[in-house]
């Protein structure tokens, strides 16, 4: 029960004076992602075998590993983006909102360092 | 969590009162209206009603009034100039958001179901409060804001493409069809400002003679109140005039995106 007046209610807190950022890494990371997922799939198909040695070493070969570590890193930022908007359009009850955005944070952080450095370690262990 | 289901005391009753047609009714239609007394103290129903077609209107309107006059008294709903111009009598029919007066019974295969405009709260029958939408829309600040006065003699000028720029923003009745079918406004409806009052903002930021375009992005430049469009497009699936919120929002967004780069 309030007595605020409807235009109060609708103006709140005002503008958070952002947004646009957020909208626009959002059509960056998806663009990025295009050639990114595509090179991928079609790098991975043409593969001659996909047993273990063979993929380790095409992984750590030429400029594999930098479109790897490019493709966990932009992945793994626009699921961030992603999931932290859905969070927000579903989950209203104050204590589990932070929470869940504090926990998809962290988890897309370590998702991300963790793929950067299983990818660089196959990479340097051929060197 | 977003609240997808209904509270208890919102279930509807499938078995509400059944009012048969007359017995010599040569083209009998069933209509299923959604009813609800706050002063009942019960839970919502879907009433029947019977009514012979070759006795009324052919808008869904028409029967509306048809069942108020000789059905059943007790019936409520909004309705004003009976040809799409008020925006009064926008419900969901048939699974869609329009104007009862101009949605032809005939364009609806089975019965005709009939509910009040979706998630808002209900004040009687097909009667929703809009109280929050109509808020929404004033925050907006939909009126000309300009520092250069206003010439003495005449109008403020436009030229007609200036003109046709504002010309189909400006149709918009605020029937509340579009913010009322929109997914994000239901469940983030205290916050997201809906696509009327969006439409509305467009309108005043696209308006040649309005000089207030950097305050009104300042304004919407917001997580909630605008960004929570996901382009869904039931706005302008369910808009009864045929205007376009979604792409009006999206060219707000652009705009948003242009003045940074």
């Amino acid at each position: 029960m309030s007595l605020r007046s409807p235009v109060g209610k609708a103006l709140g807190q005002g503008s958070a004076k952002d947004g646009v950022s957020h909208w626009w890494l959002q059509r960056v990371t998806a663009v990025a992602l295009v050639p990114l997922t595509l090179w991928f799939v079609f790098a991975l198909l043409g593969r001659p075998s996909f047993e273990h040695q063979p993929v380790l070493s095409w992984i750590g070969e030429g400029w594999t590993p930098v479109g790897l570590v490019l493709l966990v890193l932009v992945l793994c930022y626009h699921s961030a983006l992603g999931v932290q908007t859905v969070l927000e359009d579903y989950v209203h009850a104050k204590p589990v909102k932070i929470a869940a955005l504090l926990a998809s944070t962290f988890l897309h952080a370590l998702l991300a360092v963790a793929g950067t450095y299983a990818v660089l370690k196959i990479a340097f262990q051929g060197l | 969590m977003a609240e997808f289901r209904l509270p208890l005391n919102s279930r509807v009753n499938r078995n509400g009162k059944v009012h048969k047609a007359p017995a010599d009714a040569a083209d009998v239609r069933r209509f299923q209206i959604y009813r609800f007394d706050p002063d009942a103290g019960a839970n919502p129903r879907l009433d029947s009603f019977e009514v012979d077609m070759a006795a009324c209107g052919p808008m869904v309107l028409d029967a509306l009034i048809k069942i108020k006059n000789e059905i059943d008294s007790s019936l409520t709903f909004r309705r004003s100039c009976r040809e799409g111009i008020c925006g009064s009598c926008a419900m969901n029919i048939d699974g869609t958001n329009t104007l009862a007066c101009t949605k032809a019974c005939a364009d609806v295969k089975g019965d005709v179901k009939i509910y009040p405009l979706p998630h808002m709260p209900v004040v009687k029958d097909l009667v929703p409060d809009l109280t929050q939408f109509y808020a929404q829309y004033a925050s907006v600040k939909p009126w000309l804001q300009s520092r250069t006065p206003a010439p003495p003699d005449r109008e403020r000028l436009q030229t007609p493409e200036e003109q046709e720029k504002i010309d189909r923003p400006s149709a918009c009745i605020l029937c509340a069809c579009c913010s009322t079918s929109c997914p994000s406004y239901w469940w983030n409806g205290d916050r997201y400002l809906g696509p009327a009052a969006l439409l509305a903002a467009y309108r005043w930021i696209i308006d040649s003679r309005d000089e207030a375009t950097g305050e009104r992005l300042d304004a919407l430049e917001d997580p909630f109140k605008l960004y929570r469009c996901h382009t869904i497009m039931n706005c302008t699936e369910a808009c009864p005039k045929d205007l376009n919120p979604a792409k009006a929002i999206a060219e707000i967004k652009i705009m948003m995106a242009e003045r940074q780069h």
